[in-house]
Parts: structure tokens; C-alpha cells; sequence
């Protein structure tokens, strides 16, 4: 019997049907990869596993056997003594996940002596135990700290350890990483891998970035709009895709092996001659005072040259977002020299926030417009239409709402915004990072376009290092708050010379399974150096 | 956490020194013959005459706050003309038209006030945490629905309309309980008790409310949180989720807005002491209101704020001691 | 890092529905809050309409009826319920034998209005200086912080009090009254919309609008001041009832509203001592107030539901969820 048999299983939420009649199954001790774009229904199958919709008004009809238990009939006794004693699941966000009045341990203790007749005394210790196990340095004296005293990175790992206290047959891991940085996300996937192959327990691991699935599983299971649209080993769907979707998704994926394939208005290796359009020397960002002054940035000197594309990448804190707001203005360095001799705007990060919800999308991308003193209402709208069409967008969206549009397309409406004040520089902030990875393909695309054909320099922020290589002329690496090395783009990603350089490149999660075990093995190798 | 305690404490003696600035200008800046209105209407022009003496009022205003200031720390003399008058610290003043220290005279009233205030807070804490929690345990059935509307109902009562209706209801016409006679605890604690019974109990009506609605919501909100969630997916009874993982959380806001609760009413329960005729620091309040004894108003003014500040200081401690996140914040 | 999820590109959007403001939609959807609205509505015309339901009556608030009431017992009115006729539709007072009708309209005038003007000057004292600390310098918001933290020691009750042992007795009262209240009473609404500004300071719209090249004031115009008043209405029409309740307490305590301009708080202190021999007299004031207070306290429920549909929606286990969950 499979340790896992989903047979027509669908979970619908109100209106809205998000799995639609999935099929599949996982054999003892093996790895299956739920890869899919958001609303693709990949986590509300995951939860259905646990019988987690159970109370929450959702409707799930199918059947769903996990270890021998029937999810959909079981009472709530059986179904409790399934969670976390037969199959244990590890959430996104580790931070959240973990109730922070109570020590780690604790937590861990709890769950163990759910299902097993323990002391409180056994108990913790199987705690550190497994804790221990993750890798969490010095255990027993971690195992009493609370979840916010652990860095992010420790706290899926001690999430992780929860999951094993009770020796499961199956893991299921929701999007495990997505929450972390790409070189802490390398050794949750590393600790992931070992531990498979020493407890010999299932893996079934749900998430959207392709890399992650061909770096952990054995099988893909890749889903779109509630439904399975290919299934197979990870060597082949992943390599020779049989359905047109998934070859879409997979040609859609940004490679950090691969050139960028649009080149912008400047060769890339003469990045010498043009104007300097901002220029900033040894700038700081001092936040705070005293005690708890941080410097997010500190002594960054960098020049953008009309035309150019100058890709800057970092992890989270690397202070990549701090630079980007002094290089538009929107703050002033703490000290340094920052010279701008060119209009500057900005592409946001947050599709939600960066558009006023209780203004239309036209009116938005008009306030450049307006400030700069144009009064004529016909001109101004025309214009308006002019760039929503520019941006792919339809003209008679002007007086629409944000909350009509999707991620990608308020992307699109910050881009028309920004374009609206005839800008010779856009500083992008992570412009494509909350979007799915085909809208992000089109909008890089159409950064791209327009770079080329208005002449635009671009500053591109991202903690992504595939989507920076494609778009960019030269790249800075930033680690906290400083530039570690900077070139051009083939110098980077090709012939590393900063060890943190070589580092975060060689946590970035391979396509290719067969170069994902090669990577592993890398990695263990520059860890071990 | 050493520096968060020192620079909230720091702040509450500021806001403490800032308040009693206000509070001493605004009273003594009042229009007319402040020395008058202190001694009260029925002085003689030479008693008159030594109130302005002993205030300094012929002084600048910051000279005679400085005094004040000097009374509150270290205690000031006043001379009375065949003698000198010594108000020891904190010295709030002199009451001339009771002829008693204002600080002795709001201590004497203190211990009234304090038992109707921790008597009526136990009571509305167990009654409204526990409404709100019920509420919680019996979600989206009828019995929700109708303590919904039962705390909505106790939020719209003002504490005297309760009182008056309970007074009519229990003791002139059911006759169970007596009309509160407030005998001191150390006379009699089973007198002081029942004496008490009703203004605790009106209290407690009215001032459940908030505190059932805040459980209630908090305890939603905990639920839904992701950490609930995991503790679900591992096998935890429903039980364990809501008393062990939901509860401590929710919990901290309304213990939080206990102790600003009671902080205020140890500066008196002004309604509840008034229609119950209870011998504490809000109706002392009143009375001096009507008399217009001025130091006395101030006096109290100024003490309620202090127990308010320090509630606030608590309540705000309390709240980072439950939540470490707070302090990093 | 990104951990947004937007829908799908291609994926259909909710259009939004056509005609009513989803925001009336949604109150319009909540029968309590309407019923609420209707009651609130009745009141206030009768507040507004008082001379005129008077004069329908025939009465007036202030004309003594010594005849009506029984000098035997003390001036407990004659007849039962209070003295309730044709004539004197809800009976009258005790002792003075005025009419309970007119006075209990013209009280509503007193207690809606005086409470109506403290709410709308604690809103404006509120909303100036939560939005001058939001916005201006550490400097400016330190200062004003620490200003509404001295506000915040001042309990609305005590210091009303305390204030009225010292304002000469001429001063029109109800004027008196609600500049007290306001002039204490703002620091809740002025905490709400500073922390509200904080944090669409932040928002990536409100420094878009700055590279557009707006200034400061457009900016709060467009960007801060529409998102504003969704919290503070919603706050607002909370602190209304309440500050009816402070009129009511302190008349009721008889240093509010004095003789012989009614108000609903000042009758219920006169009524004290007369819940014995007429009851009716206490009642009808008590359950005007508690009927006025719970009805503005429910649309109050309603107005912010429907300001904010999440919070009903996060208040519903499992669902406020559901979107992230399919990251």
C-alpha cells in the first residue's frame, strides 16, 4: 500500500474551486515535488493531507488515505494521532509558525508527548535531541530559547525538528524556503536531503520555485488551476517537458547559468563611455541612534551610466533597498557625496502598496504629470492612455481601481507611472520578486523593451541572482551594507573572485537534477574549505 | 529589558512633573480671588489675607508652584500666624474649609475607594474573560449570539442606571441586600463584604463588557494566527490550542487594559462611590467640586493622574514581560 | 523578500459591482446596524423637532403644574404612572409638576448636542495633532507624544470635574460641558491616527507620490487624509455615545447641566430620590439613555464593519487566512 493515495480530491473555498479533481500517490520513503503559480492549488492539497480544511468552511470531497488512515473519514482522534505522529508538515514562515511565548524545546516537548506516553523529562530531551539533529549548535541551551531569539534560517530548522520528533513516515514541507535567503535556503534543502536518506521517510514537498523541487524530489507532480498537468520523474518532466504548460513555466524560469538573452542598449563590456547620470561615493545610511544605530548602508561608491543596466544583488539586510531609495532621493545619505544629474523614478517592490487603493490607476500614473504644473485634462488623459498602452495594459483602464488588476498588472501601472515623468533612470526594487514566475518573465521582458527603446538606465535591485544576470550590464553584490565585489555581469557570474560571491552562487538551486547533485556536492566543499 | 523599565519609568515621572504644572496653573491661574475661593465663602478678609500668606500668592506663579513642588517632595511649614504648620511630604496642601491636610484627608479616603476598586476588578475579570472566552468556546451557535448582545447591552449602561435599577430590584424590592453602609475591612471584614456586594456587583456589570468583547476578539484573532495552526497540524487537542497557545497570548491586552482600569479607579470610582454613598476619593471629589475647595480638587486631580500614569507604566511592563518582541521593537 | 501573492496574471479579478459604494452596501447588509441608524434618526429629529412635538403636546419644559402633583405626599404627581394623560403624555415631574415629555425632548437636545460638539472637537484636536506627530520631525512627534501622554493622565471624569470647580458659574454650561470633554477627551483619536500615518508614511504610494513631485501638503491631501478617515469615523462614532454617558454622569452627579435646562443625566439625579413613589420618572430617562447609547454603540459595530470588511472576516477562524495559504 502507498503511503500516500489522493484519488479525486477537490477542495473548494466558498465560489472559488482551488483543487479540482487531483489524482496522485507517493510510495513509502519517497520524494514527490508539488510544483505550481500561486492559486494553482499546490498548498490546499498539501493541507488536505492532514485533513487540515476540517472546521474552516472549506469543502473537500475525494479520497485521501496517508499511512493507512482515511483523512476524510476518520474521526478527530484518528486524524490527531495522523498529524504529526504519521506525517508531520513544515510551514512557510517559521517565525510565525511557532507560538512565541514558549521556549522551543517546550514546543517540541509538547508535540512529542502528544503522541508518546512520556515524562516531561523525556520529552525535553528528545527535544534536544532532535534538535541536535538539525544542526542547531549547542541544543540544549538553544532548546530554552524562545522563536524570535533564533535567526530565521534556525527557526525552520527547529520547525524541521519538530516534524522528526516523532519519527514520521511523511513530511510534507510547504514551501519550506520561500521565506529565507538563497545561501540559508542551500542548507535547509542539504539538511532536508540527509535527513530523507537517513530515516528513510517520504517527502512530499510543495513549492513554486522550480530549482527547489529539482534540488529535493525524485518525482515533479506540476499543477495548474487546481488540476495535475504532468507527472513523472524529476530528470524528465524537468528536462524533456511533455505538456505545453510546464514547458511555458520552464522556459519562463530565469537561469543563473544562462547570459542575459535580450541585450539592452550598450554592449556589455564597454561600460566606460556614456554620461554618469548618478553618482554616489562612499555613501552612508545610519538608521537609529546610540545603542541601536545600524548602518544599512556603509561606504557604498557606485556610478550609473546613461543606458546601462547596473544589477545589484543581495540577501535580506544586505541593505540592496537602502542604496536604491538614496540613489532616487527618497533618502538622504547619513554622509557621503551622492550626485544626481538626471530625472530618477522608482518601480516598487509591492504590488499592493505602491498604488493608492482609493485612487484609479490613472490618476496615479497622471501625478507626475499634474505636479509638473500640465493643467489641459485632454492632454493629460491622452498621454495616460498613451503609457497604459505602452505598458500592455488596455487605455480604458485609466479609471479603473488597483484592486481590479492582478499582481502583474499593477506592475505594469507602476511602470507606466514611473515612465510618465520622462525619466533617464528607474530604479527597480525588487520590481519582479512578489510576482509568479511567467508574469515575471513578461515584465523583466518589458523592462527590457523599454530600456532599449527609450534609452533608459536602469539600477535593478533583486535578491534573485538568475533575474539579475538576465536583465543586467554590470552587477554590484552587496553583504551587509557594503558592495563585496563588483563588474560586469559575465565577470561575476562567471569567474567569482569574493568568497561570499561564490557562495550565494553556488546555493542557487539548479534545473537541471543531474547538476543539482553536482551543485550539493559543491557546496559541501566550499563549507567544508 | 533593564533599559526599556528605566526609560518607561523616566517617562512617567515626566508626564507626572508635566501634569502637575498643568494641573497647578490651570487651578490657581482660575479667575477671581484665588485666596477667596480657596478659604472658602464664609472667611473672614483677615483669614483671607493668611491663605494668600501661606500660598505665596503675591509671588510669581512659578514661585509659588515651586513651593508647591517643595511641599510635594520635602514637605513644607506653614506659618499660622501664633505658630508654624508643618505638612509633611507629599504635601498637597491644606484644605481650609475642612481644616485638614489635603494628603491625610485623600488617605483617609483611600481605603474605601481601594476595596470597592479591587473587589469590583476581580469580579468584572472573571466575568468578562470568562464571557468572552464562552463566546469563544461556543462560536457561531446561539449562545454567541446572545452574549453579543448581552455585552453590547452592558457597554451602553452607564454605571448609575445599573446601580439605581439594582437598588430598586434587590433592596427595596426583593429586600436581599442592604443599602450599602461601607464599613472599613479591619472593623469588620464580613460587614465590609456584604455591605460592598452591590456597588461591586453594579460595577462589575458595566465594566465586563469591554473586557468579554476584548477576550472574545483577541482570542479569534490568536486562533487564526499561523503558530495555532502548526500546533493543529501536530496533533494537539482543541482543547490545549485554546487554553495553552491561544489564551497566554490573548490574554496579555486584557490584562493589560485591567490594570489601566484600576489604575484610574483608585483615583475614584466617582459615580459608583456617589449613588452608593461610599466614603471614598471619588466622592470626596464631588463634594469638594461642590464646595469649590480648591486645594482639595487639585490634590485629587493630581492623584488620579499619578495612579493613572503609574497604571499606564504597568500596564505597559506587564505587556513586554508577556511579549519579549515588544521590547526589541 | 518576496512573499507576496498576487493573483495570477491571466487569472479574472473581481470586478467591482456595479452602483452602491460597497460601503453602504455592506452596512446596508447588517440589519442591526440599520435598525440602530433608524433609532439614531428618530432621536435626533426629535432633539431638532422638540418646540414643535411640544407644542403638538401642548406643553412646555418649564411651566409648573402644582396642581398635578400631590403637596400630601410630598409632590408625588397625582395619577398613576407617573401622571401620565392625554395632556402629559409620559406624566411629570415630581415636586414641580412639569411636564416629562417636553422636558425629556428638549433634554435630548441637550444630552445629543453637547455630546455631538465634544465628539466633533475631540475628532479635530485628535486628528491635528496625531497627524502633525505622524508627520512631522522626531523632534515634533517626541514633543507631542509626551503631550498626549499628560492628556492620557488626565481621566476624562476627574478632570471635568475639577474643571468645573473653577469656571465661574455664568458660563453657559452646555458650551462648558463639551469644551471640557473635547478639550480632554482627544488623545484616543490623536494615538489612532498617528500610528495610522506612521504607517502609510511607509506605504510605497506615499513615496511615489513624493518622486512625482508632490509636496508635502498634496501628499497628505491625496494620499494620507482619505485613507485617515475610515479609523477615525469609525472611532468617532464609538466616543459619541460615550460622551453622552460623561454629560449624563455629570448631571447626573449635579454639576453637569443645571436647573432648568433639562438634560436626561440631570433628571436621573433628581429621580434618585424619587424611584419609590415615582418609578416612571426614573425609567422613561434611563431607558431613553440606554436605548440612545446601545443604538449609536450597534451602528458604531456596523460602521466599522463596514469600513473594514477584513475585520469581520479575520474575526472568522480559518478563512482570514485562506489566501496566504496558497502561496
Amino acid at each position: 500500500m502507498s503511503l500516500v493515495e489522493v484519488s479525486d480530491l477537490s477542495v473548494s473555498f466558498g465560489e472559488v474551486r482551488a483543487v479540482d479533481g487531483l489524482s496522485f500517490s507517493l510510495e513509502a520513503g519517497g520524494a514527490l515535488g508539488v510544483v505550481g503559480e500561486s492559486g494553482s492549488g499546490k498548498s490546499a492539497s498539501a493541507y488536505a493531507l492532514l485533513g487540515l480544511h476540517r472546521g474552516t468552511g472549506a469543502k473537500v470531497s475525494g479520497s485521501v488515505r496517508v499511512a493507512g488512515v482515511d483523512v476524510t473519514a476518520a474521526d478527530d482522534a484518528e486524524l490527531r494521532a495522523l498529524r504529526g505522529a504519521k506525517a508531520a508538515m513544515v510551514f512557510q514562515d517559521p517565525l510565525s509558525s511557532l507560538d512565541p511565548y514558549y521556549a522551543v524545546g517546550d514546543q517540541i516537548a509538547e508535540v512529542y508527548r502528544v503522541h508518546h506516553r512520556a515524562s516531561r523529562r523525556a520529552a525535553r530531551a528528545r527535544a534536544v535531541e532532535v534538535l541536535d539533529r538539525v544542526g542547531i549548535p549547542d541544543a540544549v541551551r538553544r532548546s530554552r530559547s524562545r522563536p524570535h531569539e533564533f535567526s530565521g534560517g534556525m527557526r525552520q530548522r527547529a520547525l524541521i525538528a519538530m516534524a522528526l520528533a516523532c519519527e514520521p513516515q511523511l513530511l510534507i514541507a510547504d514551501e519550506p524556503t520561500t521565506a529565507l535567503d538563497v545561501t540559508v535556503q542551500a542548507q535547509i534543502l542539504d539538511l532536508l536531503h540527509d535527513l530523507r536518506r537517513e530515516t528513510g521517510m517520504g517527502l512530499l514537498l510543495v513549492t513554486h520555485d522550480v530549482g527547489v523541487a529539482a534540488e529535493s524530489v525524485d518525482e515533479v507532480l506540476v499543477m495548474q488551476s487546481g488540476r495535475a498537468v504532468e507527472r513523472g520523474p524529476v530528470g524528465e518532466v524537468l528536462v524533456a517537458p511533455r505538456e505545453p504548460y510546464t514547458r511555458a513555466l520552464l522556459a519562463a524560469v530565469p537561469r543563473v547559468t544562462e547570459p542575459r538573452i535580450s541585450s539592452g542598449a550598450k554592449p556589455a563590456d564597454d561600460g566606460d563611455d556614456g554620461e554618469v547620470l548618478v553618482e554616489a561615493v562612499d555613501v552612508r545610511q545610519v538608521f537609529g541612534r546610540g545603542r541601536t544605530a545600524l548602518a544599512a548602508v556603509d561606504g557604498v561608491s557606485l556610478s550609473v551610466r546613461r543606458g546601462e543596466t547596473l544589477g545589484v544583488v543581495g540577501e535580506s539586510g544586505s541593505g540592496k533597498t537602502t542604496l536604491g531609495r538614496m540613489l532616487v532621493g527618497l533618502l538622504e545619505p547619513t554622509s557621503g557625496r551622492l550626485t544626481r544629474d538626471a530625472r530618477v523614478q522608482m518601480v516598487f517592490q509591492d504590488p499592493v502598496s505602491s498604488l493608492n487603493p482609493r485612487r484609479s490607476i490613472g490618476e496615479s500614473v497622471a501625478d507626475p504629470l499634474r505636479a509638473s504644473g500640465e493643467r489641459d485634462e485632454t492632454a493629460i488623459r491622452a498621454r495616460v492612455r498613451d503609457l497604459l498602452t505602452r505598458v500592455g495594459l488596455a487605455p480604458e483602464s485609466y479609471d479603473r481601481y488597483p484592486h481590479e488588476f492582478s499582481g502583474g498588472q499593477r506592475q505594469r501601472v507602476g511602470i507606466a507611472r514611473a515612465l510618465a515623468a520622462e525619466p533617464e533612470l528607474i530604479v527597480c526594487d525588487e520590481a519582479v520578486s512578489a510576482l509568479d514566475v511567467t508574469t515575471q518573465a513578461q515584465v523583466t521582458a518589458l523592462l527590457a523593451e523599454l530600456q532599449q527603446e527609450l534609452g533608459l538606465a536602469l539600477v535593478f535591485i533583486a535578491h534573485d541572482l538568475a533575474v539579475v544576470r538576465q536583465v543586467s550590464d554590470r552587477v554590484a553584490v552587496m553583504r551587509r551594507g557594503r558592495i563585496v565585489e563588483e563588474g560586469s555581469v559575465d565577470q561575476v557570474y562567471g569567474n567569482p573572485r569574493d568568497p561570499y560571491t561564490k557562495q550565494l552562487l553556488a546555493a542557487v538551486p539548479a534545473l537541471d537534477p543531474a547538476l543539482a547533485v553536482v551543485r550539493r556536492a559543491a557546496r559541501k566543499e566550499l563549507a567544508a574549505a | 529589558m533593564k533599559w526599556f523599565l528605566l526609560r518607561r519609568l523616566g517617562g512617567a515621572v515626566f508626564v507626572l512633573l508635566a501634569l502637575s504644572v498643568i494641573v497647578y496653573a490651570a487651578f490657581y491661574v482660575a479667575p477671581g480671588n484665588v485666596a477667596q475661593i480657596a478659604c472658602g465663602p464664609r472667611c473672614s478678609p483677615a483669614q483671607v489675607a493668611q491663605v494668600s500668606e501661606q500660598l505665596h500668592l503675591g509671588d510669581p506663579l512659578y514661585v509659588q508652584y515651586g513651593h508647591f513642588l517643595q511641599g510635594l517632595f520635602v514637605g513644607r511649614d506653614y506659618s499660622t500666624g501664633t505658630g508654624v504648620l508643618h505638612c509633611q511630604a507629599p504635601c498637597l496642601g491644606l484644605s481650609y474649609q475642612s481644616d485638614q491636610q489635603v494628603t491625610e484627608l485623600i488617605l483617609a479616603k483611600l481605603p474605601a475607594t481601594a476595596s470597592l476598586a479591587v473587589g469590583a476588578f476581580v469580579l468584572w475579570m472573571l466575568l468578562g474573560v470568562g464571557t468572552g472566552l464562552l463566546s469563544v468556546w461556543r462560536r457561531g451557535r446561539l449562545t454567541e449570539r446572545v452574549l453579543t448582545w448581552i455585552t453590547l447591552a452592558g457597554m451602553a449602561t452607564p454605571v448609575f442606571v445599573i446601580g439605581l435599577l439594582l437598588i430598586i430590584i434587590l433592596v427595596t424590592a426583593l429586600q436581599i441586600l442592604p443599602f450599602p453602609d461601607y464599613v472599613p475591612l479591619t472593623e469588620d471584614p464580613e460587614q465590609w463584604a456584604w455591605n460592598l456586594l452591590l456597588p461591586w456587583i453594579s460595577l462589575a456589570l458595566v465594566s465586563a463588557a469591554p473586557y468579554a468583547r476584548m477576550t472574545r476578539a483577541s482570542m479569534l484573532e490568536t486562533l487564526a494566527e499561523d503558530h495555532v495552526r502548526t500546533f493543529r497540524a501536530y496533533g494537539v487537542g482543541e482543547r490545549a490550542l485554546v487554553g495553552r497557545h491561544a489564551l497566554r497570548g490573548a490574554l496579555a491586552p486584557v490584562i493589560a487594559l485591567g490594570a489601566l482600569d484600576i489604575g484610574s479607579m483608585f483615583g475614584g470610582a466617582v459615580l459608583t462611590e456617589s449613588l452608593f454613598g461610599i466614603p471614598g476619593v471619588g466622592r470626596e471629589l464631588v463634594d469638594a467640586v461642590k464646595h469649590v475647595d480648591l486645594p482639595v480638587v487639585v490634590g485629587l486631580v493630581l492623584v488620579t493622574g499619578f495612579f493613572v500614569v503609574l497604571a499606564n507604566a504597568v500596564a505597559d511592563i506587564l505587556q513586554a514581560m508577556a511579549d519579549r518582541r515588544v521590547v526589541l521593537a | 523578500m518576496a512573499l507576496a501573492t498576487p493573483a495570477e496574471e491571466a487569472g479574472a479579478v473581481a470586478a467591482p459591482a456595479p452602483g452602491a459604494h460597497p460601503f453602504w452596501r455592506r452596512l446596508r447588509a447588517r440589519r442591526a446596524a440599520l435598525v440602530a441608524a433608524a433609532i439614531v434618526a428618530l432621536l435626533v429629529l426629535a432633539a431638532l423637532a422638540a418646540p414643535l412635538l411640544a407644542g403638538i403636546e401642548g406643553q412646555d419644559p418649564t411651566t409648573y403644574h402644582p396642581d398635578l402633583v400631590d403637596s400630601a405626599t410630598g409632590g408625588v404627581p397625582v395619577g398613576s404612572f407617573g401622571g401620565i394623560s392625554a395632556e402629559h403624555w409620559l406624566g411629570v415631574e415630581p415636586l414641580t409638576g412639569r411636564d416629562l415629555f417636553a422636558r425629556i425632548v428638549y433634554g435630548a437636545r441637550v444630552s445629543l448636542g453637547v455630546a455631538l460638539a465634544a465628539t466633533l472637537l475631540q475628532v479635530v484636536i485628535g486628528v491635528s495633532i496625531g497627524l502633525a506627530a505622524g508627520l512631522g520631525n522626531r523632534f515634533v512627534d517626541q514633543a507631542l507624544s509626551r503631550v498626549t501622554d499628560v492628556v492620557v493622565a488626565l481621566p476624562v471624569m476627574v478632570t471635568a470635574l475639577g474643571a468645573l470647580a473653577v469656571v465661574p458659574t455664568g458660563f453657559p454650561r452646555p458650551v462648558l460641558i463639551a469644551v471640557i470633554i473635547g478639550l480632554v477627551g482627544w488623545s484616543g483619536t490623536s494615538k489612532i491616527v498617528r500610528a495610522q500615518t506612521l504607517s502609510l508614511k511607509s506605504r510605497d504610494h506615499v513615496a511615489a507620490a513624493r518622486l512625482s513631485g508632490w509636496g508635502p501638503w498634496q501628499i497628505a491631501r491625496r494620499e494620507l487624509l482619505p485613507a485617515l478617515a475610515a479609523p477615525v469615523i469609525t472611532y468617532a462614532v464609538l466616543l459619541f455615545p460615550a460622551n453622552i454617558v460623561v454629560e449624563a454622569a455629570l448631571s447626573f452627579l449635579g454639576v453637569g447641566i443645571k436647573p432648568p435646562t433639562p438634560s436626561w443625566g440631570q433628571m436621573l439625579s433628581d429621580a434618585d430620590t424619587w424611584y419609590q413613589a415615582a418609578p416612571t420618572y426614573l425609567l422613561i430617562p434611563a431607558l431613553l439613555l440606554f436605548v440612545t447609547v446601545l443604538a449609536l454603540t450597534v451602528l458604531g459595530e456596523g460602521v466599522r464593519t463596514a469600513l473594514d470588511p477584513r475585520a469581520e472576516s479575520r474575526l472568522r477562524i480559518g478563512t482570514g487566512r485562506k489566501k496566504e495559504a496558497d502561496a
